[in-house]
Order: structure tokens, then C-alpha cells, then sequence
């Protein structure tokens, strides 16, 4: 069984290992590095929920080989806010318009959002909807998701007016980052 | 669903790539993965060596060269989706290259990887029947030309040969000349279940998507739209040649009807008038 190093920037902290070619960047990010907010859905590169953005771009991460992602920048969902920090703006417009239920795509939604507004500040319904293509949802039928984005394109700091409830910030997490 | 094993090499020039491909045995070249991967991953294909060319920058253009544009085979989808040069000179490829899949597909999937994977189910093999592309594929011995329409063999398989590589793709400009693309899926990123390119202009063509083992130029549908023939007309020999079948997503006779209806629909978007 050969292995490769593969050094890859994840959350901004450069991380090297041996890996087999044959594992996939989302078992990396998962198994290897242990940043389990990037999800397994279909495995199929159908559903999206292994959204993470790959040198600026949001990729699915169960169709990229880490080898292919060595010497790239990654970002997962755990890079968007640090433990116990303020949300980011699309963390946070997922939060105000209540855009998941069960939450098992949001961590891809989240990326694939995020990706959208980086190229995009101001998207239309249309455009965040086509965005959108590769995340699946079953749970809210997309409307409440569409919602959070543009919160979040209306809020680019992700802050809430004073007038609304108090803004929850990202939860504590444990032995997230090793 | 993890890939059976496999070594892994970095090509870091087409040279090298061809010259690492004869050192190996059982070896596959890996662009952006989108199609290969997932086969991997099925085991439906295996392969004891990957060489990996997707980071051999000198493939990665789009070119205005008078007459044509020419297309290096790792330009990703997501560039010919925003190209300005094709959305002035070839709007079809650019439109088409939006199609494909989704946004996350589109950024990592390469134009040569998709045409040379040869699937009659994906976007961008028909679009370059229906512009009549030309492929040059380099080996060893040098370099060739293959026009589309000599490309596509048979299912899954393309006139690149064992330790070749389809290094560019060159489109006829179709500035200015009407266009359309009508493609049927039930769910956005789907594959399309049927779809049509058509491409009026000098050389006009006709392509359907998934009406065959192979990505389809209907060639009657085609002479019929150069000689001026009435729409109707067109859409009546839009299925010659082609091999529908059944399966889960439709029946042979509804593949045939949205084929029609699809070629119709087309003509009428991309402005035809006979």
C-alpha cells in the first residue's frame, strides 16, 4: 500500500500527513484531521452536504482525492467562526431565518452560501436558487434557506439590529481542532 | 465508497504525462475527477496507477484565434460558463458548460475530461457536435486532429487512444448566429434524461444528449437545417440514427417524443425561420 504526503492549508493552519491516493478529502477533513462538521450525504456528489471551499471555490469533497487538494487552501464549516466568536453573516442569517431543520446539509449549504456571496455580494432569489443546485435539502424546501442568504447578503457583517433578539454566538466546541 | 487501491504520479507537462503513462501499466490520467472518481468509487473502473495531469497549467486557456477558439482540455466548466470571448463568439459552449451539473461540479470538472469520458448522458460532448469541434489529441508520435463527429466511438469510448491525451479543443466561432439548447432533467443537477444543441450559422448543426450509446450529431436533422428545410421538416428526421432506450427515468417512445419536442422547441428558441 503506498502513501503520499499531502500538506494542505485547512482553516488556515497548514496541516501535513501520509495518505493513501485512494482517500477521498472529505475521509481527510473527517477521519484524518477530525473536522466532522463537513458531512457525508450521498457520497455520490449529488447532495452537497460535503460543501467546502477549495481555493476559493466551493467544492464537494467526497468527489476530490486529498492528494488533489495538496498544497491548496481548504475551508470547512469549523473555519467560519471560531469556537465561542460571533457567527459569520451566513452562519448567522441561517440562524434568524431559520434555515435548517434537521441540519444534516447545512454545514454544505453553509459553504456553498458562503462561496456564493464571496463572487456575489448582492445575489437574486434566482441567482442564490441556482447557486444552490448541488445542495439538497429535504427538510425545508429550500424557501427558508433562500431566506438566510439574503439575511446574509443584507447583514455582510452578520450582525443583528439592536431590535431583534440577542445574537447567539457559535457554541463551545471540544477537541474540534487537535 | 472508497476506490480499490492504486498508486498515485503528478504530471507536471503533457510530455511527461505521456511519458509516465508508458512506464506504467494499467495506468489512467486524472483531470478534475468528477467523472473518473466516481466511477473509481462504484468500482465500476479501476486502475493501479493514477497520473494525475490537472495541474499541467499549459492546458488550462481559451484562445481567440481569428476563425476559432481554441480551448485548452483542462479549462474547467466554470471558465467557459463566464468566458467574455465565448459569450461573444461561441454562447452555445458557454450556455452549455452552465448546464452542466452544479456549481460545485462546474468548478473542479474539466472541458477534456468530460468529452473524453464520452458519456451520451452529459452536456458538453453534444454541444461540440453541434458546433463541429475539432480534437487534437497528442501522443507519443505527435500530435492529431479528429473532428467531433469522428470522436465518439462507442459508450464510454473516444478516439484517444491508450497513452494519448486530448490536449485542446477547437470551436469554428459562431458569432452573432442563432442558438439554443433545450435540455430535459428532473432535478437541476441532474444528467438530462434527453437534450438538444442546435446551432444555426454557417455549418449549422443538430446534437441530442442521451438518445444513444453515444453523444449523438443527428445528422439528417442537420442537412435538412443547412438546406433550409421547414421546422417541421427537421423535427421529423430528428431521430434518425438515434437508439433510445428504456429505464427507470423513461420509456424509449417518451425519449423519442422529447426529442422532438425538445428540437422544436430549440429551433424556435435559437430563432429559425425556413
Amino acid at each position: 500500500m503506498s502513501t503520499v504526503s499531502v500538506s494542505i492549508t485547512v482553516n488556515g493552519e497548514r496541516r501535513t500527513h501520509e495518505v493513501e491516493p485512494r482517500v477521498l478529502l472529505v475521509h481527510y477533513l473527517r477521519d484524518v484531521l477530525r473536522l466532522t462538521g463537513t458531512h457525508v450525504g450521498c457520497d455520490t456528489s449529488n447532495c452537497g452536504a460535503c460543501t467546502v471551499i477549495l481555493d476559493g471555490a466551493a467544492a464537494k469533497s467526497c468527489t476530490v482525492l486529498a492528494v488533489q487538494a495538496r498544497e491548496c487552501e481548504i475551508t470547512t464549516i469549523e473555519g467560519l467562526a471560531a469556537p465561542g466568536e460571533p457567527f459569520s453573516a451566513v452562519q448567522q442569517g441561517f440562524h434568524q431565518e431559520h434555515g435548517l431543520q434537521c441540519g444534516y446539509c447545512t454545514p454544505g449549504m453553509i459553504m456553498a452560501c458562503t462561496a456564493l456571496l464571496a463572487e456575489n455580494p448582492d445575489p437574486t432569489e434566482h441567482e442564490i436558487r441556482h447557486a444552490l443546485e448541488g445542495n439538497l435539502c429535504r427538510c425545508t424546501g429550500y424557501q427558508m434557506i433562500v431566506n438566510s442568504v439574503r439575511w446574509a447578503a443584507d447583514h455582510p457583517d452578520g450582525i443583528v439590529p439592536e431590535s431583534s433578539d440577542a445574537a447567539p454566538s457559535a457554541p463551545a466546541m471540544q477537541g474540534a481542532e487537535s | 465508497m472508497i476506490a480499490a487501491s492504486f498508486d498515485y504520479v503528478e504530471a507536471t507537462s503533457v510530455e511527461h504525462a505521456i511519458s509516465l503513462f508508458a512506464e506504467h501499466e494499467d495506468a489512467k490520467f486524472l483531470a478534475g475527477g468528477h467523472s473518473l472518481i466516481p466511477m473509481m468509487k462504484l468500482r465500476l473502473v479501476s486502475s493501479s496507477v493514477l497520473i494525475d495531469i490537472g495541474r499541467i497549467a499549459e492546458l488550462s486557456y481559451i484562445e481567440d484565434r481569428g476563425d476559432h477558439v481554441a480551448l485548452g482540455a483542462l479549462t474547467r466548466h466554470r471558465e467557459l460558463e463566464s468566458s467574455t470571448v465565448l459569450a461573444e463568439h461561441l454562447p452555445l459552449l458557454a450556455h452549455v458548460a452552465g448546464e452542466v451539473g452544479d456549481p460545485q461540479v462546474r468548478n473542479r470538472g474539466t472541458l477534456g475530461g468530460s468529452l473524453v469520458h464520452g458519456d451520451p448522458a452529459a452536456d458538453l460532448p453534444a454541444a461540440s457536435l453541434a458546433l463541429g469541434a475539432s480534437m487534437v489529441i497528442t501522443g507519443a508520435g505527435g500530435t492529431r486532429v479528429v473532428p467531433a463527429a469522428e470522436f465518439f466511438l462507442n459508450f464510454l469510448e473516444t478516439a484517444v487512444g491508450d497513452g494519448e491525451l486530448l490536449t485542446e479543443i477547437r470551436f469554428p466561432k459562431r458569432t452573432g448566429a442563432g442558438w439554443a439548447y433545450q435540455k430535459f432533467n428532473r432535478r437541476a443537477m441532474d444528467y438530462a434524461i434527453v437534450a438538444v444543441a442546435v446551432q444555426l450559422g454557417q455549418n449549422p448543426g443538430i446534437a441530442l444528449v442521451n438518445m444513444g450509446s453515444t453523444p449523438h450529431l443527428a445528422l439528417a436533422a442537420s442537412a435538412a437545417l443547412a438546406a433550409g428545410a421547414p421546422a417541421t421538416a427537421i423535427v421529423d428526421a430528428v431521430l434518425e440514427g438515434t437508439a433510445g432506450w428504456n429505464d427507470a427515468n423513461a420509456t424509449r417512445e417518451y425519449r423519442e417524443h422529447l426529442a422532438r419536442v425538445l428540437t422544436s422547441r430549440a429551433l424556435a428558441q435559437a430563432g429559425y425561420t425556413s
